[in-house]
């Protein structure tokens, strides 16, 4: 389409140090586009350079036709709300969304102001400061100022990060909604890969400064590029193996002596050491000895260490031979009864939900230590 | 304890809070006071009897309207020129990075915390090593007046700027506001009360300086050189008429500021 916004070959250097190295990026019009990653890992700093507000160091931004690398903030078709909204404390909510109006001299602001106002369902809280409004009330001012102005692009810095967990569930859909409604692109930052997964048609993951992958919430979670992505989006199991051999469409793994199947194109590497990755709730774990249908992949002899009852499922922790510990999420269906610490259990999955990743990387990046933030990462 | 006791007890930070406030105010409830005295002879400190003559000629003390006077247009000049300056040099540090920063930020400081006396006898020395000897006066009361308001503006203006989010610009930029609108819109609204704090600081530091102004004032006369001199001889019951005025001005300042700001945030 004619007004994609495109990155090509950007980066950004803070005395020395590479916020961005050589970003490519296509965000195709009238999508919803994440930028996820950690703290530091570039992206609002990307973000920010789409703005106006940091010039590259190298590389070019284009809108469509017309290239806006090195134009000011206000000549820009974008607009952006800020995280913690950075409303004009001196002005009331009206003033607040009719600001861009009024300077690019939009002569009849009001019925405009108005009709965004219900939009976002203030339409009576106009001659109100922004300090007399709650955080959620203040993310849709920000959404309306930014979005009063039909920008060709809408960016979003961490737009809900200032909310509890309830309300920003709730400003999740209705920000989905109000994309679909106005159709236009909206690029969106933030550190919270659930947020990201329920928003977006598209996620590219960023980690130092580069996009580890891009793609769509399913294709990024079915199969990761790397194990930052694997460890960043949802959890991963990963097993040190080796690739032993190759028969039509699939490549045979040795994983601690036993041989494990994998598809062809789920493989990023097809020699040498791997990392063969499974998501924790894709593993069925059954009774020692129990024999499984043909097909599937199975590793036979572990223990249970750890079980905990999360409501919808059962979280496992189960100890292989080889003293690793894999996590598996049982869906609580009532079907059969769980097991205990102590019991052997063998582990079965379908070839199709695992993954082979290059040994190179390490196992834990993008691992979130939530209960241990001191631990070594 | 007995009833009374407990009664002070629970109003003890109410009594002790009554009783400074006294303290602070009681010299300014006697100026008002003498401002309406009818003194029996030259020399009094007492309230000899009521009468609204001083008010009604406040000029009547030779010498004391044009005192005023000059401590009124040397308070205003050296306001308008230290407030407008010292902005410029607070946007300056906080804004801009530049060599000597630090340095700058530590020599702002320096006036405010000499004594002035000494800042009042080098300027002096100064004034005197390059020839304007014999023209101390207006001009160089109102750079010296200038000089010690400068830190103060920095120093409040500073303070404003630090504390004010610079994402907020960005969101004007943002919002179609070129860099003019943004400071017009956005930065001065925003800033101003700092700057108007600044400015009354700095009229009343300048109205009410004795030391720097008396060491380098030839024969010029201010407000508190007039009070002080007069004091020698004889206090005219005129000078107390010119303190209430200042005090109410100021209060008026103040009560309207305050009234405005809570219309705003109403």
């Amino acid at each position: 389409m004619s007004s994609d916004l495109v990155l090509n070959g950007i980066s950004k250097q803070f005395s020395g140090q590479r916020a961005v190295d050589n970003l490519d990026l296509t965000v195709p019009s009238g999508s919803f586009f994440a930028l996820l990653g950690p703290s530091g890992c570039g992206k609002t700093t990307t973000l920010r350079m789409i703005a106006g507000l940091e010039e590259p160091t190298t590389g070019t931004i284009r809108l469509g036709e017309q290239e806006i690398t090195g134009l000011r903030p206000y000549k820009r078709p974008v607009n952006t709300v800020f995280q913690n909204y950075a409303l004009f404390p001196h002005l009331d909510i009206f003033e607040n969304v009719a600001f861009g109006l009024k300077r690019r001299g939009v002569k009849d602001f009001k019925p405009k102001v108005e009709e965004m106002l219900g939009l976002v369902e203030l339409s009576t809280y106009g001659k109100r400061r922004p300090s007399q409004l709650s955080g959620g009330q203040q993310q849709r001012v920000a959404l309306a100022r930014a979005l009063i102005n039909r920008p060709q692009v809408l960016l979003l810095d961490e737009p809900l990060g200032a909310l509890d967990l309830k309300l920003r569930r709730q400003m999740q859909l209705e920000l989905k909604r109000i994309q679909t409604e106005v159709g236009i692109t909206f690029v969106h930052v933030t550190h919270d890969q659930e947020e990201a997964m329920t928003m977006a048609d598209t996620i590219a993951v960023m980690n130092g400064g580069v996009i580890e992958q891009m793609g769509s919430p399913a294709e990024l979670y079915d199969l990761p590029a790397t194990t930052f992505v694997a460890n960043f989006l949802g959890q991963s199991n990963l097993i040190r193996a080796t690739i032993i051999g190759q028969a039509e469409e699939n490549i045979t793994v040795d994983v601690h002596g036993r041989k494990v199947t994998v598809p062809l194109p789920r493989c990023r590497v097809t020699e040498g050491d791997v990392w063969m990755g499974i998501r924790p709730e894709k593993v069925f774990i059954a009774a020692a000895g129990t024999e499984q249908s043909n097909g599937s992949n199975q590793l036979r002899g572990a223990v249970v260490t750890d079980v905990s009852y999360v409501g919808v499922s059962t979280q496992y922790l189960v100890k292989l031979p080889w003293d690793q510990e894999l996590t598996i999420f049982e869906q609580n269906t009532g079907a059969r009864g769980t097991f205990g610490v102590g019991e052997t259990v063998d582990l079965h999955w379908l070839p199709t939900h695992t993954f082979v990743l290059d040994a190179d990387q390490d196992a834990h990046a993008g691992v979130e230590h939530i209960d241990d933030p001191g631990g070594a990462g | 304890m007995t009833r009374a006791g407990r009664w002070i007890r629970q109003r003890l930070i109410l009594v002790v809070a009554l009783l400074v406030l006294l303290y602070l105010f009681a010299p300014i409830f006697v100026v008002m006071l003498m401002s309406f005295n009818e003194p029996k002879s030259k020399l009094s400190y007492t309230f000899d009897g009521f009468t609204w003559a001083n008010w009604q000629h406040p000029c009547r003390p030779y010498g004391l309207c044009d005192a005023v006077s000059t401590s009124l247009r040397i308070g205003l000049l050296a306001t308008v020129i230290a407030t407008a300056l010292g902005t410029l040099m607070a946007f300056a540090m906080v804004r801009h990075r530049f060599r000597g920063r630090a340095g700058a930020n530590l020599f702002i400081f320096l006036p405010m915390a000499s004594p002035e006396i000494v800042l009042g006898s080098s300027l002096l020395a100064l004034f005197v090593s390059s020839g304007f000897g014999g023209k101390l006066g207006f001009w160089t009361v109102l750079i010296a007046h200038v000089m010690f308001c400068l830190s103060f503006v920095v120093v409040t203006v500073k303070a404003r700027l630090t504390g004010m989010d610079s994402r907020l610009e960005q969101a004007a930029m943002d919002l179609y506001a070129n860099e003019w609108q943004t400071f017009w819109r956005v930065t001065f609204p925003l800033v101003f009360p700092g700057i108007l704090a600044a400015a009354l600081l700095s009229f009343s530091l300048s109205f009410d300086d004795f030391i720097i102004t008396n060491l380098n004032a030839g024969t010029t006369v201010t407000f508190p050189m007039f009070v002080w001199g007069s004091a020698q001889r004889d206090i005219p019951p005129q000078i107390n008429v010119v303190g209430t005025a200042m005090f109410l001005l100021a209060l008026v300042l103040v009560l309207g500021g305050e009234l405005a700001r809570r219309r705003r945030t109403r």
